[in-house]
C-alpha cells in the first residue's frame, strides 16, 4: 500500500510563464544593433585615422596644412563641383554618428529593463570593470565634445579668428597658451575617445564574429596611436613648439 | 567559525522581499557553503521559522542549480567554483556575508534565493539540439573531428546552465550561456545541418525572453564556474550574422 502524503505546493506558482511572443528580426535583435554599432564605429575609426594624419601636417608647416585643407575641398574637381567629396564624407559621418547613438541608446535601455533590481552588496567587477561606464558615459562626453569641436575649428563660431580665416590660423589661435582651458578640454576628450576605442575596436571584431583575446593589445595600441597623434598638435601649439 | 549572514528573504513571487540578518555559530571551515546554510536552516526549522529556500541538487558542481550571489559576486569570489563547491575556509571568522538571488528580469524570484531559470530552457528549446536521431556514441574514428574543434566543443559543452553569467552581467545578457550551447553544437559534424537556423532561433529567443545585449564586458566568463571563454560569443555572432544574410 502506498501512503499518500498531502502537501501543498512548497511555493506559490510563479506567475510569469513564457514571455509573449515578440517578433525579433535582424535590426530589432540585440546582435543586429551591435552590428550597426560595429560598422558605424569602424567608419568613424577610419575617419579618425585620416583626420589624425591630416592634423599632423601642421608640423610640416602652416602652408602644408592649409593646402591639405584646400585639397579636401577641391578633390575631384572639375569632374564634380567644389566640396563634393567632403560633403559625401560628412553625410556618411552624420549618418554613422546617428545610427551609432541610436543603437547605443536602444541597447542601454534594453539592458536596464533586463536588470531592474540592483545588488545590495556593492557588486565587485570581476573583469576589466570600466567597460559599461566608459562606453556609455564616455560616448556621451565624446558627442558633446564633437559639437564644441565643430563650432570651434570647423565653423569658427567660438574661435578667436572667426569664420573667415585660414584653417591653420584657426588651429593655432584656438590652442594659444592664453586659451589653455581649450587644450585641456581637448586632452580630456581625446583620452575619452582613446578609452572608448580601446574597448570598442576589440568589441567590434567580437561583434562581427572575429574576436579573439589576442586582438585586445592591438586595439589598445591603435587607440594609443590615435590619442598621441591627436594630442600632439594642440599640445605643441599651447607649449609654443608650433607658432 | 562564527558568521553574520545577511540573506534576501522573499516569501513568494509577489512579496517585495528584504534583507534579514542571521548569526550562525560553530561553522566548520570544512563545510561547503550550502552545508553552512543547512546548519542555519536546521536551526530555523527547530525555532519554527521558515527555512531559507535555495536551489541545489548534485552538490558536486555539475547540475547548475545552486547559484547565489555571495558578497556581490555570483557563486562567490573563489574563481571557477560553484556555490556548492565553495568551502567556508575561504571566509574569515566573524565575517559578514551578503547572500542574494540572481538578479535579472527574465529570472523572477520564486522564493528567497530561488529564481526561475525557465528562460534558459526555452532558449534551448528554440534550437539547442540536434534533430536527427544520432544513435549511441559512434566509434571514435568513424567521424573524424579536428582535435582543436573537439576540445573547443567539449569546453563549451561543460556549461551547466547555472545562470551566473546573467547574474554578473551589467546588461543582464544571456550571451555566454547561449553562445556556449551554440558553439558546442556548431563545432561538431552532427550540429552542421542546423547550424545557422539554430543560431538564429536561439539568439532571437534570448532577446524575446528579455535578456540584455552583450557589450563584451567579460564579467560573465570571470564568474563562470566552468570558465566558458568569450570566444564562444564571437562564434555565436559569426553564425548569427551568416544566418541573417
Ligand atoms: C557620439 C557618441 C557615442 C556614443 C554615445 C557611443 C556609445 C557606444 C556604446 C554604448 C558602444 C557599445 C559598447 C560595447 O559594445 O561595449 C559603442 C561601441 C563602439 N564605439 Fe561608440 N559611441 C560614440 C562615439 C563613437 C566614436 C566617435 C567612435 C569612433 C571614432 C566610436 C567607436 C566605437 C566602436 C568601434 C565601437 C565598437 C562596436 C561594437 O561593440 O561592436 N564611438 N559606442
Ligand atoms: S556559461 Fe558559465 S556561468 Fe553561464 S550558465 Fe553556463 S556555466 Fe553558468
Ligand atoms: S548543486 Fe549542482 S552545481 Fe551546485
Amino acid at each position: 500500500m502506498t501512503a499518500t502524503i498531502e502537501r501543498g505546493a512548497a511555493t506559490e506558482p510563479v506567475a510569469s510563464a513564457a514571455p509573449p511572443p515578440r517578433k525579433v528580426r535582424f535590426l530589432t535583435s540585440s546582435n543586429g544593433k551591435k552590428v550597426v554599432m560595429a560598422v558605424t564605429g569602424a567608419v568613424m575609426v577610419l575617419f579618425l585615422v585620416g583626420h589624425m594624419v591630416g592634423n599632423l601636417k601642421i608640423f610640416i608647416g602652416k602652408d602644408s596644412f592649409n593646402e591639405y585643407a584646400h585639397a579636401l575641398r577641391t578633390l575631384l574637381e572639375p569632374i564634380a563641383p567644389y566640396r563634393t567629396l567632403l560633403t559625401l564624407v560628412e553625410i556618411v559621418l552624420v549618418v554613422s554618428v546617428g545610427l551609432h547613438i541610436w543603437a547605443a541608446v536602444s541597447l542601454s535601455r534594453q539592458a536596464r529593463r533586463a536588470r531592474p533590481v540592483k545588488y545590495v552588496a556593492r557588486k565587485k567587477s570581476q573583469a576589466s570593470g570600466y567597460t559599461t561606464h566608459i562606453m556609455r558615459w564616455g560616448g556621451v562626453t565624446i558627442a558633446l565634445f564633437v559639437v564644441w569641436h565643430l563650432l570651434d575649428l570647423t565653423f569658427g563660431v567660438v574661435n578667436p579668428k572667426g569664420t573667415n580665416s585660414l584653417p591653420a590660423d584657426r588651429m593655432i589661435a584656438g590652442f594659444d597658451p592664453s586659451r589653455w582651458w581649450v587644450t585641456i578640454i581637448y586632452v580630456v576628450a581625446v583620452v575619452m575617445v582613446g578609452l572608448h576605442l580601446r574597448h570598442g575596436i576589440w568589441s567590434m571584431f567580437q561583434t562581427v564574429g572575429r574576436g579573439t583575446a589576442r586582438l585586445r593589445p592591438v586595439a589598445a595600441l591603435v587607440s594609443a596611436v590615435l590619442v598621441i597623434g591627436f594630442l600632439a598638435p594642440p599640445l605643441a601649439i599651447t607649449f609654443g613648439v608650433v607658432k | 567559525m562564527n558568521l553574520v549572514l545577511k540573506i534576501w528573504r522573499q516569501s513568494g513571487p509577489s512579496d517585495s522581499g528584504r534583507m534579514v540578518k542571521y548569526h550562525v555559530k560553530d561553522v566548520s571551515p570544512d563545510m561547503s557553503f550550502l552545508e553552512m546554510l543547512d546548519v542555519l536552516n536546521e536551526r530555523l526549522i527547530l525555532e519554527g521559522d521558515d527555512p531559507v529556500a535555495f536551489d541545489h541538487d548534485c552538490r558536486e558542481g555539475i547540475c547548475g542549480m545552486c547559484g547565489m550571489v555571495i558578497n556581490g559576486v555570483a557563486h562567490g569570489e573563489q574563481v571557477a567554483t560553484t556555490t556548492c563547491q565553495l568551502h567556508m575556509r575561504h571566509f574569515e571568522d566573524g565575517a559578514t556575508i551578503t547572500i542574494e538571488p540572481w538578479r535579472a528580469a527574465p529570472f523572477p524570484v520564486v522564493k528567497d534565493l530561488v529564481v526561475d531559470r525557465s528562460a534558459f530552457d526555452r532558449i534551448i528549446q528554440a534550437g539547442g539540439f540536434v534533430s536527427v536521431p544520432a544513435g549511441s556514441a559512434p566509434d571514435a574514428h568513424s567521424i573524424p573531428v579536428r582535435k582543436e574543434d573537439a576540445d573547443s566543443a567539449f569546453d563549451a559543452a561543460t556549461c551547466i546552465g547555472c545562470g551566473a553569467c546573467v547574474a554578473a552581467c551589467p546588461n543582464g545578457s544571456a550571451s555566454l550561456f547561449t553562445a556556449a550551447k551554440i558553439t558546442h553544437l556548431s563545432l561538431l559534424p552532427q550540429g552542421q545541418p542546423e547550424r545557422l537556423s539554430r543560431a538564429k532561433a536561439m539568439v532571437e529567443q534570448m532577446d524575446a525572453e528579455g535578456f540584455g545585449g552583450c557589450t563584451n564586458t567579460g564579467e560573465c566568463t570571470a564568474v563562470c564556474p566552468k570558465g566558458i571563454p568569450l570566444d564562444t560569443i564571437a562564434q555565436m555572432n559569426s553564425d548569427y550574422l551568416k544566418a541573417a544574410k
